[in-house]
């Protein structure tokens, strides 16, 4: 306990927690309407490309990564999104070949066009998560704290007609609710998340931070409002528990946080087994 | 001026014509019935009603007041709604998503829409209950109850009673009847030619031989017997 008060003293040790908590919370909040949809994968998918793209940022030498990793993302969101209605190509297996193929020409070109002396420490930190979620400047702390209470906003101000679209599209469409729009927009927020999480659990990881609260939600609840809320909360605590633990036990941040989903998803199912066999 | 008018519509996906030559009207107070083989069109014909697709050729008019989202729609169950953790009453509230426009929230008045539908299908008590752990009888009504919050004038049923069994199947009709008592316009799918000529008191057939015309002609004019007659036929067999 001490260890952990000396810890918080550290401004880098909360500007972590703060971070950490406001993604989770916003990629929570979508993934109960990507596991509905059947999406669970797209989160995967496009941090594949993003990591693609953060590759080509590298060779290209930018300064500004950001500039080019968000829009290459917000591009193949909405791609992949419209591919779900009648493309030639379907859902999954479209999210399976775009980011398969990101990740492959992703270290292609980061091998072939080198520039570090540690490639594969590289790699390997993009792909799992970096230590840069201790390293963030507050300007970053900013950007992010920023971006999430605008997501938070839009969520609620739009949460019953996402729930409408995602329960059933064709009838929101039919009564004159601007489906392909709200479509777009789950889209494009899911991007701007998944780009935002890749500093805290790496590319790799970032599905897990999308449907395990969801799932584990779901377990113990009937209705869609409560399911949201309590997907939300659970994120929180797994983010929070999760960076905690990795600084006192000095592991990796990312693999932790998804850890503590893991088993908080666990809790969950054996406990909603328990109360729907007393229920029944 | 009838509610829908539909004058020589070619249906289909993309360039392939499932069904053409279709003309038919729907006035207030109808009963419509569209029957056919599998593949004729049906669903198309539904999709194209409300707009979700544009008919190939040929055009669809909405009159008498009836305007081009004011048709509750009740469609075929999807793979999505079987495991969708959303209990009776979100439900039916989001058939009142056209009425609240661009207003995020639902009105006092929605969630009283809301509740008085739920009433008139008797799903009060399951209110609170989880979707996927109903009937599918029960399904079926919490469905109806969102579609009547979307109008007060046109229900547009896709195959209402798919996979229901013969008590609640006949007691779905007798609400359908119910409601076209009342002064609901009703549109629906069916496979069930016997329900059909029942209840309806117009039928559309597509397929290879077009007809519209009401209950009495139908029985009348060839296409109507020679079908209804294979139904039986195929009834024995199976």
């Amino acid at each position: 306990m001490d260890k952990l008060i000396m810890y918080m003293q550290y401004p880098f040790v909360r500007y972590a927690l703060i971070v950490g908590v406001l993604i989770a919370l916003c990629s929570s909040l979508l993934g109960v309407t990507l596991v509905l949809k059947r999406f669970s994968f797209i989160g995967d998918g496009l941090s594949h490309v993003a990591f693609g793209a953060m590759a080509v940022a590298a060779v290209l030498q930018l300064t500004n990564e950001m500039a080019l990793i968000l829009p290459v993302t917000v591009i193949s969101a909405v791609l992949l999104l419209r591919t779900g209605q009648n493309a030639k190509i379907k859902g999954d297996a479209a999210i399976a070949m775009i980011s398969v193929a990101a990740l492959a020409f992703g270290y292609l070109i980061m091998n072939i066009f080198s520039t570090s002396s540690n490639l594969s420490g590289d790699v390997c930190s993009t792909l799992f998560g970096s230590t840069s979620i201790l390293t963030l400047t507050p300007g970053e702390v900013w950007l992010c704290t920023i971006l999430s209470i605008a997501i938070v906003i839009i969520f609620i101000l739009f949460y019953n007609k996402i729930f409408a679209v995602t329960f059933d599209e064709d009838f929101a469409r039919a009564v004159g609710t601007n489906a392909g729009a709200y479509n777009l927009m789950i889209a494009v927020i899911i991007a701007v998340i998944i780009v935002l999480a890749m500093n805290l659990v790496g590319s790799l990881l970032i599905s897990a931070l999308v449907i395990f609260p969801a799932l584990s939600a779901m377990r113990l609840f009937n209705n869609f409002r409560a399911v949201t809320v309590c997907s939300a909360v659970l994120s929180v605590i797994g983010a929070f528990l999760g960076i905690i633990i990795s600084i006192l036990a000095g592991t990796p941040v990312g693999s932790t946080i998804v850890a503590v989903d893991v088993a908080v998803f666990l809790i969950c199912y054996i406990t909603g087994c328990v109360k729907g066999g007393i229920g029944r | 001026m009838a509610f829908i008018t539909a004058t020589d519509l070619s249906l289909g996906y993309d360039t392939q014509v499932v069904a053409k030559n279709i003309s038919f009207s729907v006035s207030k107070g109808d009963y419509l019935c569209i029957v056919g083989e599998n593949g004729s069109g049906k669903s198309t014909l539904m999709k194209t009603l409300l707009h979700l697709r544009e008919p190939i050729s040929g055009q669809i008019k909405t009159g008498d007041g009836l305007r081009k989202n004011e048709i509750g729609y009740l469609p075929q169950q999807t793979i999505v709604q079987k495991d969708f953790p959303a209990s009776v009453r979100e439900i039916v509230l989001s058939g009142c998503q056209a009425r609240c426009g661009i207003s995020p929230f639902y009105s006092r008045e929605d969630k009283a829409l809301a509740k008085e539908n739920m009433e008139r299908m008797g799903i009060t008590d399951l209110a609170d209950r989880c979707y996927r752990e109903l009937s599918g009888g029960q399904q079926q009504r919490v469905l109806l109850a969102r579609a009547l919050c979307a109008t007060r004038k046109v229900l547009l049923l896709d195959e209402p009673v798919a996979g229901l069994d013969p008590v609640v199947t006949t007691q779905m009709y007798d609400l359908i009847e119910g409601l076209n008592k009342e002064g609901i316009t009703i549109i629906m799918i069916s496979h069930d030619i016997q329900a059909a000529v029942k209840y309806a008191s117009h039928i559309l057939h597509i397929g290879d031989r077009i007809f519209f015309g009401t209950k009495e002609e139908y029985l009348e004019s060839e296409v109507g017997r020679f079908f209804i007659m294979q139904q039986r036929g195929g009834e024995k067999n199976g």
